[in-house]
């Protein structure tokens, strides 16, 4: 089974590719409905049904793309996932823990008897900050290498704070698609406040994976790929700036590009997401693992493609089927 | 170390615990609803379609539990047991990434449509969701047991430089105790559920709502349980001599059988003391063991004394938690046997009149009482199942292969001990709920109310399958 090439060789990177677009349409499609659980205490009552509204009929397959994600590490990169996870005991146990919270709160906040509703809104906005807080550090952990100094740990911290900023941003963009006048308005101003979060994070990563790791520092700037790098930061600023005028703009008349904002935010977090990937590839643990020296055996590996080929293009048609479905905006929740 | 390692096993054991309590209910819950919906479909009586709409609601409900506490488990794996992937994971990962896909597959596809589509959505395509719904939780479950039976009883593989390589998957997905395991399951979980709504529904009908979907749900519950449970411990019996000739050691253990024995009796209590390598108190069958495990009155049991090390360290699990979670499962499983047959002759009698049946009629209010007390007996028997075959197996993790203390990641001590008690406050918390939530809507229904259909209720979309 030669067909192209070593399989030992485009195995691991087809799988490499397969996990790292699952991680970026999880940070995108998790990040806005984690946002919006982050965002609940600044809305009232009914804002809070809406907003639940306006992620109802996806949150959940948005959190599938994580499961995809880790399996694909637990079974195509088994011994780099037990290195990342070990090091990361804590904030995954916190942000499972998070996740669980956020997931059963859909459901009981629905059905538990009326006084307790408050009480399943506070869950679902707690699950969804300790699952943001929990993310960002493992973010800025994995970029200091996943090793443990005062430094790191500090800056972990501090990314941890960005990406769940970054988050409600995007959750903020997201509200502003699916919904209309006052929520919308003031959802263009937590997306006002809550930029800032987003820029902050990528500054903060880029500037820091070169300073960690002489090799990524090397990869970026050395002659002909300094050239390759440079449109990154170029248009990753240019977006920045068009969201700024956008928000301060918005609402527009007849409610036109609503949609702009989050797309805007959706391309913003790619290129800052490609930026990483580049810098890290070939290595599945900072520095230290590559996903070849990490990879299932071949025969393995192939059996699974198997099934992901199946499986993918299912996922992503239901994904674009159900978008499509309830596209245009959120109405009030309706039980029958 | 040592530490680290019992309080793993035990932050594994309770994760897993947890999860398994949901698909038990979900997996035949969904063939359960594939008939109500299907005599819906033929009679067009409003009772069948009655039981639906209260009964997807539990769906909805278990299913959202098996699928955070599903995340959870994937990634144990890694922050605990990164020696379980690096050795096997070959093995492992095709076939873990199969369950999760599946489940997958199903959740993110056909779900949505039986969840919310009974009246929106043509009748053939809200009948094919069901069925499709039912069908892949059991292929989920189907390719799970595949893993869990092969660390039991492996095969189809061999060892290059410390890792496994499968040679034939043929052997690694029909391997020797796959099937019984398999079957065993399916049934715990239609007993499972059979008498969750059998207690649901008993409970409903004391309470005064005593509706023709409620009659239905409660009779058809009943009938389910008595049929199957005899199966469940023919099959059961099965599994038993599968295992003494793949694990004899965990026989001796659930058996309480120290020295090898022919005649070996049928123990009904016994305190087994490891330290003395002894029984204390016995009270037993004489011949019985032998007879189950063997078919004559005289056969040979292995002893555990046969499975300890030249140095004296014990290759065979600790015995009294094997021996008595393999009583609670039996002995569930007897009563289940006694309530359900009991049930459906009270209700088979005839009428004073002498016309027609008595059906739930028959059933004294202090029965049904009975009935509500054992809602939860499936999950009971389930868990202590699952304790006697996963303790049973120790000290391997993945018999012969690789041990427990292989697997184990070099975490901190107490770093897992706090995660082990968040989980468990977590854990103790939602199963609260979960339960209150149940109850409180079979009182809902009673009253009459309309239950509410969360969860995916969203954008404005009549007549669109995924609503
Ligand atoms: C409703 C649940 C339920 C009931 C009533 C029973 N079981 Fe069971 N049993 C299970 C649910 C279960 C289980 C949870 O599903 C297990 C754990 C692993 C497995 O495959 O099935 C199990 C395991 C299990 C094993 C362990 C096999 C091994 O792994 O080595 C044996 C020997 C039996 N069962 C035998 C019985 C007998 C003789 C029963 C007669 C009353 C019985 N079971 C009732
Ligand atoms: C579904 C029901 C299951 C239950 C209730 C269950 C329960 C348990 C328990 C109680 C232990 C602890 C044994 C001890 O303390 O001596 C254990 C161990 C283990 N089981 Fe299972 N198990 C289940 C299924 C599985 C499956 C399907 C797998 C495979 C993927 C699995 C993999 C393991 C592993 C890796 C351990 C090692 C950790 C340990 O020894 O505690 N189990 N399980
Ligand atoms: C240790 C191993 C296990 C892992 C890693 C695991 C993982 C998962 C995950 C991630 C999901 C959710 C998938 C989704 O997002 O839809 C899931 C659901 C499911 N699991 Fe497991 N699981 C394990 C053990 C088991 C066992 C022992 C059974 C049954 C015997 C089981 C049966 C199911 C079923 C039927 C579902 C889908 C339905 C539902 O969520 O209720 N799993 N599992």
């Amino acid at each position: 089974m030669d067909l192209f090439g070593d399989p030992a060789q485009w195995l691991p990177f087809t799988f490499a590719g397969l996990m790292g677009a699952s991680i970026l349409i999880y940070v995108i499609l998790d990040g806005y409905d984690l946002g919006v659980g982050v965002l609940f205490p600044f809305a009232d009552d009914a804002e809070k049904d809406r907003m639940i509204a306006s992620i109802g009929p996806f949150w959940d397959a948005n959190e599938t793309w994580l499961v995809l994600a880790v399996g694909l590490l637990l079974v195509a990169f088994p011994t780099a996932h037990g290195e990342i996870l070990t090091a990361l005991y804590l904030p995954v146990a916190i942000m499972l823990i998070g996740l669980i919270m956020r997931g059963v709160a859909f459901e009981f906040r629905a059905k538990a008897p009326d006084p307790y509703k408050p009480l399943w809104n506070n869950v679902f906005f707690t699950g969804s900050l300790m699952t943001s807080l929990a993310q960002g550090f493992m973010l800025g952990m994995y970029v200091m290498g996943l090793d443990y100094t005062w430094g790191h740990f500090a800056f972990a911290l501090l990314t941890a704070v960005f990406l769940t900023v970054g988050y409600s941003f995007i959750g903020a963009t997201w509200v502003i698609y699916k919904t209309d006048e006052h929520l919308q308005r003031k959802a263009i101003s937590w997306a006002k406040g809550g930029i800032w979060g987003l820029v902050l994070g990528i500054a903060a990563i880029s500037l820091a994976t070169p300073y960690v790791s002489p090799r990524i520092f090397e990869k970026w700037f050395t002659f002909p790929q300094i050239l390759w790098l440079a449109p990154l930061p170029i248009i990753s600023g240019a977006l920045v700036l068009a969201l700024w005028t956008m928000l301060r703009r918005m609402p527009f008349a007849g409610d036109r590009f609503s949609w702009l904002p989050f797309a805007t935010a959706s391309l913003l977090w790619t290129l800052a997401y490609s930026g990483m990937a580049y810098s890290f590839y070939p290595y599945v643990v900072p520095d230290k693992l590559t996903i070849y020296e990490s990879a299932s055996a071949p025969e393995s590996l192939w059996i699974i493609l198997l099934g992901t080929c199946v499986v993918l293009p299912t996922i992503a048609a239901y994904t674009f089927l159900a978008y499509y479905i309830f596209r245009g905006k959120a109405t009030e929740l309706r039980y029958d | 170390m040592m530490e680290t390692l019992l309080l793993s096993r035990i932050q594994f054991a309770a994760n897993i615990s947890f999860h398994i309590l949901f698909p038990t209910i979900t997996i035949a819950l969904g063939w359960v609803l594939l008939y109500f919906r299907l005599r819906y479909n033929r009679s067009g009586e409003a009772r069948w379609m009655e039981a639906y709409s209260f009964w997807v609601k539990v769906f909805a409900l278990s299913f959202a539990m098996g699928v955070v506490s599903g995340i959870t488990m994937s990634f144990q794996f890694g922050t605990n047991w990164p020696g379980f992937m690096e050795i096997v994971g070959n093995i492992a990962g095709p076939l873990l990434a199969y369950e999760v896909m599946t489940a997958f597959f199903l959740e993110a596809v056909f779900l949505g449509i039986m969840l919310f589509g009974f009246s929106r959505v043509p009748r053939w395509l809200h009948t094919t969701a069901t069925a499709l719904v039912a069908f892949g939780t059991t292929m989920s479950t189907f390719w799970i047991i595949v893993l869990n039976s092969w660390m039991h009883t492996p095969q189809g593989f061999e060892m290059i430089d410390g890792v496994a390589h499968a040679t034939d998957w043929w052997a690694i997905i029909f391997n020797p105790s796959m099937p019984y395991r398999f079957f065993h399951m399916l049934l715990a979980s239609f007993l499972t559920v059979s008498f969750l709504i059998a207690g649901v529904s008993a409970f409903r009908w004391l309470i005064g709502g005593r509706t023709e979907g409620v009659r239905s749900a409660l009779t058809t519950a009943l009938t389910v349980a008595a049929l199957l449970i005899p199966v469940q411990i023919y099959v059961g019996d099965l599994h038993g001599l599968n295992t003494k000739e793949y694990q004899p050691a965990k026989v001796a253990a659930m058996e309480g059988v120290w020295e090898t024995e022919r005649g070996a009796p049928l123990l009904l209590f016994a305190l087994p003391d490891d330290a003395a390598r002894e029984n204390h108190f016995e009270v037993g069958i004489p011949g019985l063991a032998s007879f189950i495990l063997t078919h004559e009155w005289d056969g040979e049991i292995k002893g555990l004394n046969e499975f300890v090390a030249e140095d004296g360290t014990p290759l065979h699990p600790r015995v009294a938690p094997v021996f008595w979670s393999f009583r609670i499962m039996v002995g569930t499983g007897v009563l289940m046997l006694l309530t359900s047959w009991a049930s459906v002759v009270l209700m088979l009698r005839k009428n004073k009149g002498g016309e027609g049946r008595r059906g739930v009629e028959g059933l004294p209010k202090l029965w049904l009482m009975g009935l509500v007390a054992m809602t939860f007996s499936g999950w009971l028997a389930t868990l202590a199942g699952w304790y006697t075959t996963e303790i049973g197996r120790q000290p391997w993790l993945v018999q012969g292969v690789m041990t427990t203390k292989q697997a184990v990641a070099d975490v901190p001590a107490p770093m897992v001990l706090s995660t082990l008690i968040a989980y468990l406050v977590v854990y103790a918390i939602l199963l609260g709920a979960y339960i209150t939530v149940i109850f409180y809507l079979a009182r809902k229904a009673s009253r009459g109310e309309t239950l509410p259909n969360p969860r995916r209720t969203g954008a404005a979309a009549p007549t669109v399958p995924a609503e």
